[in-house]
Order: C-alpha cells, then structure tokens, then sequence
C-alpha cells in the first residue's frame, strides 16, 4: 500500500506553506534596504549563522526564555514546538529506515502507521516504536496544557490569555485536532493489528474489545490529514506565522539589523514573530493596574498584521518598556509602536483574504501630516562659558526642591558651573517626539544644540530622565550628557562632597527613561547606599515599575494614572521605608500625590546630608574623573 | 475719516465683542469632546498657562486657547497651537485632571481633517 486518497489535504497544505514561506522570504529580502541586504548577506556566511541556528534551537524549539519566566507556560510551548519537531525528525528516519524504500515522499513520514500497520512487533523496530509514542505522550501533555490556558489561564500561571480573531480560532482548533487525531487514528490501526507501543497499542488494543478498529482507523487517518491541511492553510494569515517568521527574525537580528526609525522589512518580519504568547499583557501595568486590557503588545502586533487602525492603540501605552524586557522572542516592542505614532491613523484599505496573505507595501504607514509647528518666538540666547552646565527640565521646574538641591550641591562641590535654563528652559523635544512629532522635536533639538555648543561644556548634567534619555539618543554633541545620579556618583567617588550618613530606611524606585530606557541602574543605588539604609524592593533594575505619570501615553485618564501610581508605590513600599527615592521630578511628582510616605529624588537626600561648607575650592582641571570628561 | 479724531485724545474703538455662534465652527470643539472627555471639566482657572513652557517666551495661553476651541473661533487657535512644546507640564499641574497635552494634540488633528473637508 504506498498511496491513499487521506494524503491529499496534507500534501496540498504542505506543498503550499512551503512556497508561500520561500516567496514571503524572497519579498522580504527584496523589501531590505541595502545596507541591510549586506548585513544580512554577510551574517548568513559569518559566525551569525552558527549563533543563529543555536538560537533558533534554543529559543523556537526549547522556548528558553520563556522557560525561564513561567515554566509552565515553556513547558507547554516546548512540547509542542520541540516535540512536533522531534515526531517529524524521528518519524522521517523511521519511514527511511523502515519504510519499503528510502527517500520518502513527506506524506510516508506522516502517516507512517497508515501504510506499514504491522510494524514495530519486536527488537530495534519496538523499541523505536516506544520512542514515538513518547515523543506523541510529550505533546499530548502540552496540549492538554494549552487546552487548559484557553479556558482557565491560571493554571499555566498566566493571568490573562490573548483574545483570537475567527481565523485565529480555526487554526488553534485544527492545531488541536492534529494530535489527538493521530493518537486515535494510530490507535485504532495498532488495535487493529495488535502492534503498537505503550500508547497507541494499549489505546488500541482496549479500544479494539469495543469497536471495530480496523473501520474506525480510516476516517480518524483523514481527521488527521485534514486538520494538517488547514492548519498548513491558514497559517500565514493567523499568529501562527510567527513559526517560520521567527526563524527569519533570528537571522536578521543576528546579522546585526535593527527596527529604526521607519516601518521596513525588519518591523515586519517582527510583528509577525509574535505568537501572542500574552507575557507582555501580564507584565503590563495598565493591564494588572488600571484594567485597560485592549493596548498591550500582543494585540498591538495582531492589530498591524490585520492592517486594523492602530492609532488608538499605539497612543495608549506608558512607553515603560517592561514589555521589551519580558517579550521572550525579542521583538523591539517600543520602537514599533513609536513607528505606528509617528504614522498616526491609517487609512482603511480594503481587507481581503489575499491582502491577509501578502499585506502590501502601501498598507505601511505613510508619513504623518500634521500642522507645522512655529517656534520663531525663541530667540537665541548666550550663554555664559562654563565647562559643566545643568539643564534642570521642564519637569524639574515644576519640582523645585530638586532644582534647589541640585544648586546646593553644585555650589558645594566648588566647580564652576552654569544653570542654563534657571530662568526656565525650552523643551528637550522628547515629549513631542512621544507623540510621533520628530519634526517639530528637531526644531526644539537644534535650537537646544545651539545653546549648549555655545556654552562650550564638556559636561552637560541633566535632572530629568526624559531630558537624559533624548540628550543621549537624538542629540548629536560633543559632550557626556550625565543624569544627576551619575554626576553626583562621580563627585562622591572624587571627594568633591562630604555626606553625614542618614540614617534613613530608602527604597529606590528606578525611573522608565532612566533604568530600562538608558541602562542606567547603579549609579543611583550606589550614591543611595552612601548616604542611607537602602533596602531591596521587589521590583528591581529591569523588572522595576512605571510610576504611571509617564508623558508617554496620550490616551489615559487621570484616573488611570492615579490607580496605577497606587499600585506602584503600594508595591514599593510595602517594607514601610523612611523615604521611597527615585531619581526622575515626575515620578517623585506622580508618587508624591498617592503615597504617605516621603517621596524624595536622590538630590535631595543627597542635599540633605551634605556637609555644607565648601571643602576647597577646585579649579575643574585638577580633578581626575573631570579631566576624563574634558578630553571625552 | 481715518483715524478718528477721538482716538487722538486716548479714545479707542473697540472690536464687538459679540459671540456670534452662528457664524462660529464648534466641529473642533466637538471632536476633542468626543474624543477626550476629560475636556469638559476645564474650569479655566489658568493653571496651565501660569507653568506653561512656551508661556515663557512669548504670548501663550492655553487657557485662552480652550475657551476660544469651545466658543467656535477658530482662526486665532489654529495660528497658536503651533507654539506648543508638549512638554505637559500643563497636564500635571490641572486641579482637574484635564489631560491637556492630548487636547493639543487632538486639535492639531481636528483642524487638519477640518482643511481636508473644506470646500
């Protein structure tokens, strides 16, 4: 027997995925742009192929990452991914090895049982038999898992699961039916013929005493073909893309290729990498917080593959970036959704089922028009020279205990300094550039340049992480941009400034912009621990949360903000501490307004425990780390 | 006649101060309703302007801004909104939780789809 019409479905499916995975790959490399060609190109015959093909075993087989941050969630996805995989390896080697010839046709591997029922009575051929029905118990046992989740999403430790669209669900359903339907249809056969392992054979055999296998087989066999078929079929326009399209992600990733600041391939290929596997949607505060449950990543993603309006969605998110932290496939989260505000609201196109398979370049956002903004009222100012300058930030003005603290440690420190806005500033541009106005922030950017290359600093330290992350990211000067936490650090570790020792029980709350936004983690801590008691949160470095007051999010209501400040400081200081530190003016001005406890920047404790009188006065060239600075 | 003689002797003439809602266009104000709720609450109290970052360099009232989007005149709004830095700080000092920075940012919009339709 080498041919049945149940093959059929199968082959087409199979045939199928597998031209419409080359073509998608073809117009995604075409689609690159040229530097990314290269990139690639040498990545695929460079030592990124090995660290990629490693990857791809470790992290769309073995799923590591989320292994690692909820086991029962990877174990399910392990035993899906890795044990299809392994049933398809071990199955293909099965059929070749004891198949009637070698170099099978795919189906042979698939419906091995089908066609050779008698085998796997004895020896080498039982024993390989009992690996398969392993191979089939360890999916089965992730199935039953994700069967679970669907329902009650608690017991896999997920406190919510992905809402699906109707593709979505046939999918899912057939992708059930896969495995469950080979383990009756072999079943049955092996009941039939009395074969069969520890699984298939005892199912077989006890269901054999009741119903006529050999008749029952055949159309579980077709049941089992069919739901491949369409499963096959529909996987390009469901979540399920993200199978092939992570592979080509790790490639790209690897190669060096970043999302930047324009839709392309790579932002693509990304949001189709998504499996909606819902991490983000429980590390996302707005979710456990202020119970907005329809914005979070996961559905930001299916939203763009759909060619949905993602405007709403886009705008409605703090930018905190604990999604990026915890997304276990890698996908820069933050920069797309930055793409989707900067192209605003997308046009309706027309949706249908070939645009779902080949989603046009068109449907890529366009850019945004907006009013021009006009800032000629600004005029231009000078500056006085000075080789540090303090920006202090709108946000800082609105704070002035930091501000003040700032000029007290400043004049203590006995360098000379400038407070170039002090008499209030312009805006650094990262708000604008938060609601995807690049232009408007680059005429804030240059006049800002402007004033701090006439200043002729080499230092320029700023309060507000807002400030810090866009001086750092999108400005093009020639001097070390410091946060206040580093600058003060710095002044600590060359004896500039005395501290009494507070003896005061702190918790620090690392801000978004500063922490996961510009990897700035220990400085603060460290200056912390010289000055007072620093107590560990639960919430530390790259699991730290958002104050909720971030200038990020367009869209959310006071109210919202407010619930999710609640909860944060709540979490943080449930040790009951002295003063929750933080080192951002509008986290400090978003806690101070929901907590009784003392909410304080690190300038100020610093300020507070300073030993006022000036030690010496230096001259900035004596100093070590300053001289660093100044041939930076 | 010119220059009237009275304005000679420190009289002026005064524009009409009429709100005339006929002849005004209250679509922007609509869509930022619907769109941000929260803009109803505004009491004008001029928290945002007092902190306002463009406020302190040039004339620049939001205040002013929200009552001229809510009576309907439009042309004065249009030509300032552009001033604005989005820094937020307006939004942060509200006793009334009135999400400003989206108010701007939504009348940028309106007024750009309001062109669109223009006949």
């Amino acid at each position: 027997m080498q041919f049945d019409p149940f093959v059929i479905p199968f082959e087409i499916g199979l045939y199928f995925i597998l031209i419409y995975v080359v073509t998608r790959s073809v117009i995604w490399f075409r689609d690159l742009s040229k530097p990314d060609k290269l990139r690639l190109q040498r990545g695929f015959f460079g030592i990124a192929f090995g660290l990629s093909l490693k990857e791809i075993f470790m992290e769309s087989l073995i799923h590591r990452r989320i292994l690692k941050t909820n086991l029962r969630l990877g174990y399910m996805h392990m035993s899906l991914a890795f044990g299809w995989f392994l049933l398809i390896l071990f199955g293909t080697v099965e059929a070749d090895i004891f198949g009637a010839k070698h170099l099978n046709a795919p189906y042979k591997a698939i419906f091995f049982r089908f066609f050779n029922p008698d085998h796997g009575r004895t020896g080498f051929e039982a024993i390989y038999g009992f690996l398969m029905d392993l191979i089939l118990a360890f999916i089965l046992s992730g199935l039953l898992l994700a069967i679970i989740k669907r329902f009650y999403s608690k017991v896999v430790g997920m406190k919510r699961t992905t809402r699906l669209k109707l593709t979505d669900r046939i999918a899912l359903t057939s992708l059930w039916l896969i495995f469950p339907s080979r383990l009756l249809a072999e079943s049955f056969t092996c009941g039939a013929y009395g074969t069969g392992s520890f699984l298939t054979g005892s199912i077989g055999s006890w269901l054999a005493t009741f119903l006529p296998a050999q008749q029952m087989a055949y159309p579980f066999w077709w049941l089992y073909s069919l739901s491949l078929g369409t499963f096959f079929i529909l996987l390009p326009i469901t979540r399920y893309m993200h199978i092939p399209a992570e592979i080509f992600l790790i490639f790209m990733r690897n190669s060096g290729i970043r999302t930047g600041d324009k839709a392309g391939t790579y932002s693509e290929v990304q949001t189709y990498s998504c499996s909606s596997c819902g991490i983000c949607i429980d590390a996302c505060q707005l979710n456990f917080s202020a119970g907005i449950t329809n914005i979070q990543s996961a559905y930001l993603m299916k939203a763009i593959r759909n060619n949905d309006d993602v405007s709403e969605i886009a705008e409605n998110c703090l930018m905190c970036g604990r999604c990026d932290q915890k997304c276990p496939v890698g996908i820069e989260l933050s920069p797309i959704r930055m793409i989707q505000r900067r192209g605003g609201e997308a046009e309706n196109d027309i949706r249908n089922i070939y645009k779902g398979y080949f989603r046009s370049r068109q449907t890529l956002i366009a850019e945004k028009e907006i009013i021009p903004s006009n800032y000629n009222f600004l005029k231009e100012n000078e500056p006085g020279k000075a080789d540090i300058i303090y920006f202090a930030g709108c946000m800082t003005h609105l704070t002035p205990a930091i501000k003040n603290s700032m000029v007290k440690i400043l004049d203590a420190s006995g360098l000379k300094y400038n407070f170039i806005d002090e008499q209030g500033g312009v805006c650094c541009g990262r708000p604008l550039m938060l609601a995807g106005q690049d232009k408007e922030a680059r005429e804030l950017i240059n006049f800002n340049s402007q004033m701090i290359w006439k200043s002729g600093a080499h230092t320029l330290v700023t309060s507000c992480p807002i400030c810090y992350k866009v001086f750092k990211e999108s400005y093009y000067l020639d001097v070390k941009v410091l946060h206040h936490t580093q600058f003060i650090k710095m002044l600590i570790d060359d004896g500039l400034v005395k501290m009494n020792f507070l003896h005061k029980k702190v918790v620090y709350h690392s801000p978004c912009d500063l922490g996961r936004g510009s990897g700035v983690y220990d400085e603060p801590k460290e200056v912390l621990n010289h000055v007072s008691r620093l107590e560990k949160s639960n919430f530390e470095d790259k699991n730290s949360l958002c104050c909720g007051g971030s200038l990020a999010n367009l869209k959310i209501s006071s109210q919202a903000k407010r619930k999710v400040a609640f909860d944060a400081a709540n979490a943080l200081t449930s040790n009951n501490p002295d003063i929750l530190a933080t080192a951002c003016p509008l986290c400090k001005k978003t806690f101070s307004a929901v907590t009784e406890t003392k909410v304080a920047d690190i300038s100020e404790i610093v300020a507070e425990a300073l030993i006022e009188k000036p030690i010496k006065l230096y001259s900035s060239s004596y100093l070590t780390s300053i001289k660093e600075l100044a041939n930076f | 006649m010119g220059k009237s003689n009275m304005e000679k002797f420190g009289f002026t003439i005064l524009k009409g101060r009429q709100i005339d809602f006929d002849s005004n266009d209250r679509r922007i104000a609509e869509y930022i309703f619907e769109k941000e709720p929260s803009f109803r609450l505004c009491i004008e109290c001029g928290g945002c302007t007092a902190t306002c970052t463009t406020g302190n360099f040039t004339a620049f009232s939001l205040r002013e801004l929200n009552i001229l989007i809510k009576r309907g005149e439009n042309d004065q709004v249009r030509q300032n909104l552009k001033k604005c830095m989005l820094c937020g700080k307006c939004t942060l000092v509200c006793p009334r939780g009135v999400n400003t920075r989206n108010v701007v940012v939504l009348a940028k919009k309106a007024f750009l789809k309001s062109d669109e339709y223009a006949i």
